[in-house]
């Protein structure tokens, strides 16, 4: 589903975020992402999305070449890939529904369409109810379910979320995670970025740890008590 | 359809819904976006106000200039039609040479009609209307010569055509002078035609400064709109897409200012009535005032749309790029 070859990005001005990173998900696959903060992790997402292009190496989401995707048709690329942010990126004075219909609108689906799916991506996470309100209105947990619901409502094959559990309590991040499981066993590949060491350990997912831009690890998280303090030994 | 997964379908694809449903589907999405910009301008009355405002007075000020010259350009047509040309006959020419002169002239094609004055008529005319009356009696002569008015076809009575139609009649062996005073026509003409000129100018000048300020006004609404562009390019909307609300506005725009330009070149031109009528019943008799009528309503409104549209789709197209998602 997503395979990077060897891929190095320097940003202008020198700063090296990535150094050959290689790895590859399978379909219907649910990964995680891990490192401390400046280790890479959201450079990584960026070049999914498009957001970034490498400076070296290629990226591909199910065999396509990004390199080879021209900007116009970034908006197409983007419309497969369901993305949630820490910030979850709402528009605040729109309501939860509007929100959440926003990639339907944007696809031009019917009204009808638009309503009934946009019901259904709020029944899946909880938050029928709150679908008059605005995300003002809404906890923190909350308002990252929305974003869920807006990733997941026009039915993307893959799902990348960046920190989606970084302002979450952990039984919150939990009932989080358990979404995005709920997703995965419907055949949608999960790649998940978080620093949250806990909540992966307690979970047997194939987890990738950057550091300082290099790949350090790629394995299930079960092994890794040994490979932890590899990780994080400065 | 899908660039990455070949079996999955977008958009109104995937509801299995006809070509007919996704037509019907784009323009309501055109229709949305177009009342939705119009309600932002609704949401913030003043600020939309005072742009309109701007973009009507620009409109304004070129539109009743031309209006007032295409007018009087009108009016100079009739003066021209009406131009005659006069014949002094040298004083021995004898009646009845004169009265053939005047049959030969009415057979000339650049002749509309000739109207013969022999010098006792003019006398008796020149009598009554100067008032010397008892005092030219006293004279052993008539002192003026046989006058005939020759009135030249339309096609002939612009300048350059009624002169050489002068040049002609002065060729004429019983013609001593002809007179056309066209001097004056020629400067009308040419004061006209700089007027015209200089409103050309300004009005360029003024649709450049109203493309600007549309330009800058949509500039700060997309500046301002920063995040939930920011947010639709992140979910997948096309440029074109995040691009037609803002077009939208600057139609509006365009649509309301040139409403207020028309509606205020009528004002001015009611104010100006009175005037405008006690100058030109001297010159022509049945005169109105035209260039307010349908068609120039359409081509200002037409003009005010094309200049709203420039305006925003050269910010659109320089700022909406710029914001990115990072």
């Amino acid at each position: 589903m997503i395979k990077f070859e060897q891929v190095s990005k320097t940003y202008p001005g020198g700063q090296q975020a990535l150094r050959k990173v290689s790895f590859h998900i399978e379909p219907g696959e649910m990964a995680f992402l891990t490192g401390h903060s400046g280790a890479g992790k959201s450079t990584l997402l960026k070049l999914i999305s498009i957001m970034e292009r490498p400076t070296v190496g290629q990226v591909f989401i199910n065999g396509h070449n990004l390199n080879k995707i021209h900007r116009r048709q970034i908006a197409f690329i983007r419309r497969d890939i369901g993305m949630i942010f820490q910030s979850h990126q709402l528009l605040m004075e729109k309501t939860v529904f509007d929100n959440v219909a926003l990639p339907l609108v944007i696809e031009g689906y019917s009204r009808k369409e638009t309503t009934k799916r946009v019901h259904a991506a709020l029944e899946m996470v909880g938050l029928r109810d709150k679908i008059r309100s605005l995300p003002i209105m809404l906890s923190g947990g909350e308002a990252q379910r929305v974003g869920i619901a807006r990733a997941v409502v026009n039915k993307p094959p893959l799902l990348l979320a960046d920190e989606p559990t970084g302002n979450l309590d952990p039984k919150l991040s939990m009932e989080i995670i358990r979404l995005f499981e709920d997703f995965n066993q419907a055949g949608v590949s999960v790649f998940i970025a978080t620093h949250d060491l806990g909540l992966i350990a307690r979970m047997k997912y194939r987890s990738l740890t950057l550091k300082q831009g290099q790949m350090i690890t790629d394995g299930l998280s079960e092994d890794w008590d040994s490979s932890e303090s590899k990780a994080y030994d400065f | 359809m899908s660039i990455l997964f070949k079996g999955r379908s977008q958009g109104a694809h995937s509801s299995k819904i006809g070509m007919f449903q996704r037509i019907n589907m784009f323009f309501v999405s055109h229709v949305r976006q177009a009342l939705g910009s119009l309600g932002e301008l609704w949401r913030a009355p003043l600020a939309s106000m005072m742009t309109i405002g701007v973009l009507g007075l620009s409109i304004t000020l070129p539109s009743t200039f031309y209006i007032l010259v295409k007018n009087a350009e009108s009016i100079a047509e009739n003066w021209q039609q009406a131009s005659e040309i006069t014949l002094f006959l040298r004083k021995d020419t004898q009646s009845k040479d004169a009265s053939q002169l005047v049959t030969r002239l009415g057979l000339w094609s650049e002749i509309d009609s000739v109207t013969y004055i022999p010098a006792a008529e003019g006398l008796i005319e020149f009598q009554q209307q100067s008032g010397l009356g008892e005092a030219l009696s006293y004279l052993d002569e008539n002192p003026l010569p046989d006058v005939i008015l020759v009135r030249p076809t339309s096609q002939n009575t612009a300048p350059t055509a009624a002169k050489l139609l002068l040049d002609k009649l002065n060729r004429e062996r019983h013609v001593e002078v002809g007179k056309l005073d066209i001097k004056w026509l020629e400067r009308l003409h040419g004061f006209l035609s700089i007027a015209k000129e200089l409103i050309y100018a300004v009005a360029l000048l003024l649709f450049l400064a109203v493309v600007l300020i549309i330009g800058n006004t949509i500039r700060l609404n997309i500046l301002s709109r920063r995040d939930e562009i920011l947010v639709m390019k992140l979910v997948g909307a096309t440029d074109a897409f995040i691009h037609r609300p803002f077009m939208y506005t600057g139609m509006w725009y365009g649509l309301l200012g040139g409403l207020m330009a028309w509606f205020a070149v009528l004002l001015l031109l009611w104010w100006m009535g009175g005037s405008i009528d006690a100058l030109t019943a001297q010159y022509a008799k049945n005169f109105d005032l035209t260039g307010l009528d349908v068609t120039s309503l359409i081509v200002m409104l037409g003009l005010s749309i094309f200049l709203g549209l420039a305006g925003s789709m050269i910010s659109v197209h320089k700022h909406v790029r710029s914001i990115e998602p990072k």
